[in-house]
């Protein structure tokens, strides 16, 4: 089975707006949001859900008042200064359970913590596994790698050769969760100093993890001196670009009307799209790996 | 004055914004806690002076004491210990440095080391203070590392802080303490939808919040329907203009290549000031009740 995650380092560059237009153009695949922190596919997707389930991500102390003694001895031992007279700050707190060891008296327990839910659902293209994580809530990470899995059962079971994935926005927990392991990365990125500062860090993160990648840049003739520093650079590293999208209003548009791009238009981004779909599907059954 | 800036969603213009609100004050600090991306660097070009490593502590084993009695792995609610017969793994990684095996270690085996995250920089940029702070890649961890920067702040000074995108805990740990919180929106439905999580959290942590409307005449008009219901002053709207994307394009800021704006900048300032305080007002009117 085939796994494509789409990843841009920097946020706002167009990931889901190209991954959604993916959904429209793959044949036999299963889609999962792997941004669930701040999840939009499901508003082009508009997903009809099947399944909800609560995510258990953590666990989280709690205070047996009567037996406390004020003691103070878990306001010591916390190195995340979650404890202030005798209340705990869910914010700051990390659920290590350290106060609950360390508590002469035995009055803190840990316990489950609801940090979010996640979806199985249908969409017009297939299936679709999504989340939402809790506000301020933590273990994003875990919640997108419960998400990839559900995605993978799903494929297995309805014989779907392909999870296209939806990735977050930066460098960290989430964005490593949902590119481990897959067959190909897809970078979005804008001809930005930003955007290319942002993309090499993420693929550096690809390649530290092993996973090959591919590039799209979008909005390419807002910079087009940056858009060749972008080819140059991609070039040194051997990473195809498989696409530059110029800027069209178009794209909004298609997104107000909650229609993934290539549904809503047939004009130049959308045939760049499709070709650049076309490239990536040849890539992916290249069966490349590592 | 600690002036956050968040957006729920990426792209936004977050550090356009806290960029040009920095250059468009007297005396500010500029404090990038958008560890894993950190771009306000790119704009504001500073004059890089200090450099620190930031570690959280990770547990060595003496394996002279250890008696592989598995106390260590009984207390570690993160999984990043492991006894396996008569050895003892250790996954740096998932480690959050909370120091309970070391704790709970019956024979004082486990002492603990600093695992570099990260650096934070810091530096000038004519009159700003520049504080940045720069996760290492492949690095799952980026709260330990905000929380360390943001003890550099000066409380001296007007601080922006820039945060990442999103409502989690990289995002919560640098909203967090701020006086007031600026949400960077543009009026899509994803902006929207990512601005009502934003909203959700800065509402959470009891901070006054503002909203800017950037690109304010794409999309369509449902995030000023939702302000009004909600009740959020919108302080400042942007219209879309291909010369500010090119100037970004660059690594140009705003105010440099246009000028005309820094009064807008400053105005904006005035009026976080005049919500921020006006919250303050409101909350002493309840407590007094």
């Amino acid at each position: 089975m085939k796994q494509l995650t789409v990843i841009s380092g920097k946020g706002g560059t167009g990931k889901t707006t190209i991954t959604a237009a993916f959904a429209a153009l793959a044949q036999n695949h299963v889609m999962a949001d792997g941004d669930v922190d701040a999840a939009d596919l499901h508003l082009i997707l508009t997903p009809h859900i099947k399944r909800g389930k609560e995510f258990y991500g953590g666990r989280a102390p709690s205070l047996d008042k009567d037996k406390c003694d004020q003691c103070g001895i878990c306001m010591e031992v916390c190195r995340f200064d979650a404890i202030h007279n005798f209340t705990r700050d869910p914010i700051s707190c990390e659920g290590c359970g350290l106060c609950m060891h360390a508590c002469p008296t035995g009055a803190i327990k840990m316990g489950e913590k609801l940090s979010g839910y996640w979806f199985i659902s249908d969409t017009r293209f297939g299936p679709m596994v999504h989340a939402r994580l809790g506000i301020a809530e933590e273990n994003s990470g875990k919640l997108v790698t419960l998400v990839r899995q559900q995605a993978r059962l799903i494929a297995e079971d309805e014989n779907k050769d392909l999870i296209i994935i939806d990735g977050p926005p930066g460098i960290g927990c989430p964005v490593i969760a949902a590119l481990t392991g897959v067959t190909l990365v897809l970078a979005v990125t804008e001809p930005t100093l930003s955007g290319i500062h942002d993309l090499e860090r993420v693929l550096d993160v690809a390649k530290h993890f092993n996973v090959p990648a591919m590039v799209c840049v979008n909005k390419c003739d807002i910079n087009p001196e940056n858009t060749r520093k972008i080819e140059d650079y991609c070039q040194d590293k051997n990473i195809e670009v498989v696409g530059e999208i110029p800027y069209d209003p178009v794209v909004t548009k298609a997104m107000v009307e909650r229609q993934a791009l290539v549904e809503y238009d047939s004009g130049i981004v959308a045939e760049i799209i499709k070709k650049m779909w076309e490239k990536i599907e040849a890539k992916l059954q290249d069966g490349l790996k590592g | 004055m600690i002036i956050s800036i968040a957006s729920g969603k990426g792209g936004t213009g977050k550090t356009t914004v806290a960029v040009n609100l920095a250059l468009s004050l007297k005396d500010a600090q500029y404090m990038d806690c958008d560890v894993e991306e950190p771009n306000g660097h790119l704009f504001l070009k500073p004059q890089i002076e200090d450099s620190i490593s930031v570690g959280i502590p990770v547990p060595e084993v003496d394996k002279s004491r250890c008696t592989y009695c598995g106390e260590c792995v009984r207390v570690c609610e993160f999984n990043a210990i492991v006894v396996i017969k008569q050895k003892v793994l250790i996954f740096p990684e998932l480690c959050h440095g909370c120091g309970g095996c070391s704790y709970i270690c019956p024979v004082g085996a486990i002492e603990e080391v600093e695992r570099e995250i990260g650096i934070i920089e810091k530096g000038k940029a004519g009159n700003i203070e520049f504080v940045h702070g720069i996760l290492n890649v492949g690095e799952p961890m980026a709260p330990p590392l905000i929380r360390t920067e943001k003890r550099f702040i000066n409380n001296h000074k007007t601080v922006i802080i820039d945060s990442s995108p999103g409502t989690s805990c990289p995002v919560v740990q640098a909203v967090k303490g701020s006086d007031f919180c600026l949400l960077v929106t543009e009026p899509t439905p994803f902006g929207l939808n990512d601005l009502k999580l934003a909203v959700e959290m800065v509402r959470k942590l009891g901070i006054p919040l503002g909203l800017l409307i950037n690109c304010s005449d794409i999309g369509d008009r449902k995030v000023w329907q939702y302000c009004e219901t909600e009740k959020i002053p919108i302080l400042l709207e942007i219209p879309a203009d291909r010369r500010i994307a090119e100037a970004y394009s660059r690594g140009i800021p705003l105010l440099e290549e246009l000028p005309e704006n820094k009064k807008r900048f400053q105005e904006l300032y005035y009026e976080i000031e005049k919500e921020g305080r006006r919250r303050e007002n409101e909350a002493t009117d309840c407590n007094q009740w």
